[in-house]
């Protein structure tokens, strides 16, 4: 029993520090993500979401979308493809239009969609 | 010498190891030759421990060091180009080494009784082996490996119930970051070293004592009454294996001097995939499979079932040994050797397709 015991007081420790804190940043809720003069259509852009990546698109349209750029399948980075207007995965070819809806490929769910709204020229982008 | 010997003797009585080594032999038969693949994944590892400690000399482990502490390597250090290109490589072509070594001793079911713990051992030192490849992947901090380690955790995390903890303790937090680097740092120079160290003592105590396997058909003819002709250990196989150690010394010199590991671009977690990211050759089947599955497949998420696959795989793997009861009884087992060719040619197909799919 005493062994157990020491076993116990020893792994618990060991145990509790192996697992990282949960981060003490509060969750980003809005950026400004660019500036609308700078954006053509049928492109899109990266930007920093807190510590993640989010994706701004101006579709063909003139129209502004905002996503978390983390892909559903394994968190690759997405990215913007003019020649289809579509968001794409480099890592395992995931498709989703831009709706953030899956085309085609692995990836399980939609985008994670952000709200974007034009402030004279700012384009703030908030979580929904 | 003589001397030297004489007096450690007086002390340690080495008797015992003098004698080990005049009466140890190897069976010499057509298929000795697969014999000399343990010895050739050993000598790559130490070379993997010698150059890694070079390394250690210069590297820094943090995300605003790494890239450039490796790239001063390269570039500044005398011969640094050298120890970073021997230890890509030969990490490597150990990996290359370590599957052909398991695949020659599957196919001789060498595994069979009495040495199911040998197998075992050796399949925890190839996901060992593994699990270095994937750690020190990430260490230069360039942009493939960044994503690469992101879909390699990303894979942990798709692992039903226990996935998101895994990630979080291998990530070090929610993202590929710092703490990962600190992370993959710490298993790739100590845990993985040490528990690496301890299996190979272990793997090497087994064969040790219970000498080479030979194949079913020539065991029969042995119980039979036929004589195996045996060479002797000491010298004459060491010096073949040496020689064999030479070779490899002298392929990976010329592969580390004229064909450089590229260094390619710093990680940017803010940046898009770069198109063609593929991990390290002898990942690329599993990540070819996961690409090809559907999003969903029965109502479940096709990369869980993919990774539970892998994960049967991994077992089945493991307890090939104890499955295999033909080889056991020393009978031919024609089902295992048609499963080990199944899975050589899944193995080599969509490597080849997921390196030309990238």
């Amino acid at each position: 029993m005493g062994f157990v015991s020491t076993i116990v007081a020893v792994a618990y420790p060991v145990w509790r520090y192996l697992i990282p804190p949960a981060s003490a940043e509060p969750a980003t809720q809005s950026v400004v993500a660019a500036q609308a003069s700078q954006l053509k259509e049928n492109s899109g852009m990266l930007f920093k979401f807190g510590s993640k990546p989010g994706l701004l698109v101006r579709a063909p349209g003139g129209e502004l979308h905002a996503f978390n750029a983390v892909c559903t399948h394994l968190d690759c980075t997405v990215q913007y493809k003019a020649d289809t207007s579509t968001i794409w995965c480099a890592c395992h070819n995931g498709m989703y239009d831009l709706q953030g809806n899956v085309i085609s490929g692995p990836p399980p769910r939609p985008l994670e969609r952000l709200v974007v709204n034009q402030r004279n020229d700012d384009v703030v982008v908030s979580r929904a | 010498m003589a001397q030297i010997i004489a007096w450690v003797d007086e002390r340690l009585n080495l008797s015992g190891i003098r004698h080990f080594i005049a009466e140890k032999g190897v069976p010499v038969h057509t298929q000795k030759l697969w014999y000399y693949l343990g010895g050739l994944t050993l000598f790559l590892f130490m070379i993997q421990i010698a150059t890694g400690i070079l390394l250690l000399l210069y590297y820094r482990p943090s995300s605003s060091e790494a890239y450039e502490s490796v790239q001063f390597i390269v570039t500044q250090v005398e011969f640094g180009w050298l120890i970073r290109n021997l230890h890509s490589w030969s990490a490597n072509l150990l990996i290359l080494a370590a599957f052909a070594h398991m695949f020659s001793v599957f196919f001789l079911k060498s595994y069979r009784k009495p040495r199911e713990l040998t197998w075992v051992s050796g399949a925890f030192l190839l996901f060992l082996m593994l699990g270095f490849g994937f750690s020190g992947y990430l260490l230069p901090w360039n942009e493939v490996s960044f994503f690469a380690t992101k879909v390699g955790t990303g894979i942990a995390g798709a692992v039903p119930i226990v996935g998101r903890p895994m990630l979080r303790f291998l990530r070090g937090g929610d993202d590929v970051s710092g703490a990962t680097l600190s992370r993959f740092y710490a298993l790739h120079v100590a845990v993985l070293p040490a528990l690496t160290t301890l299996l190979v003592t272990l793997h090497l105590v087994f064969v040790q004592r219970q000498g080479m396997s030979v194949p079913i058909a020539l065991a029969k003819r042995e119980r039979a009454g036929e004589r195996i002709r045996q060479m002797p250990f000491f010298p004459d196989y060491i010096l073949r294996d040496v020689l064999l150690w030479y070779v490899a010394l002298a392929v990976l010199a010329a592969l580390a001097a004229f064909y450089p590991w590229e260094l390619g671009h710093k990680a940017d977690a803010f940046a898009p995939v770069p198109p063609g990211i593929r991990p390290e050759w002898y990942f690329l089947a599993m990540f070819h499979t996961l690409k090809l599955l559907p999003s969903h497949i029965l109502g479940i998420e096709g990369e869980q079932l993919g990774v539970l696959a892998f994960g049967l795989a991994g077992l089945v793997l493991i307890v090939i040994p104890f499955l295999d009861r033909r080889a056991s009884d020393e009978q031919p087992s024609p089902m295992f050797t048609l499963l080990g060719v199944l899975a050589l040619v899944y193995m080599f197909a969509f490597t080849i397709i997921g390196y030309f799919a990238a």
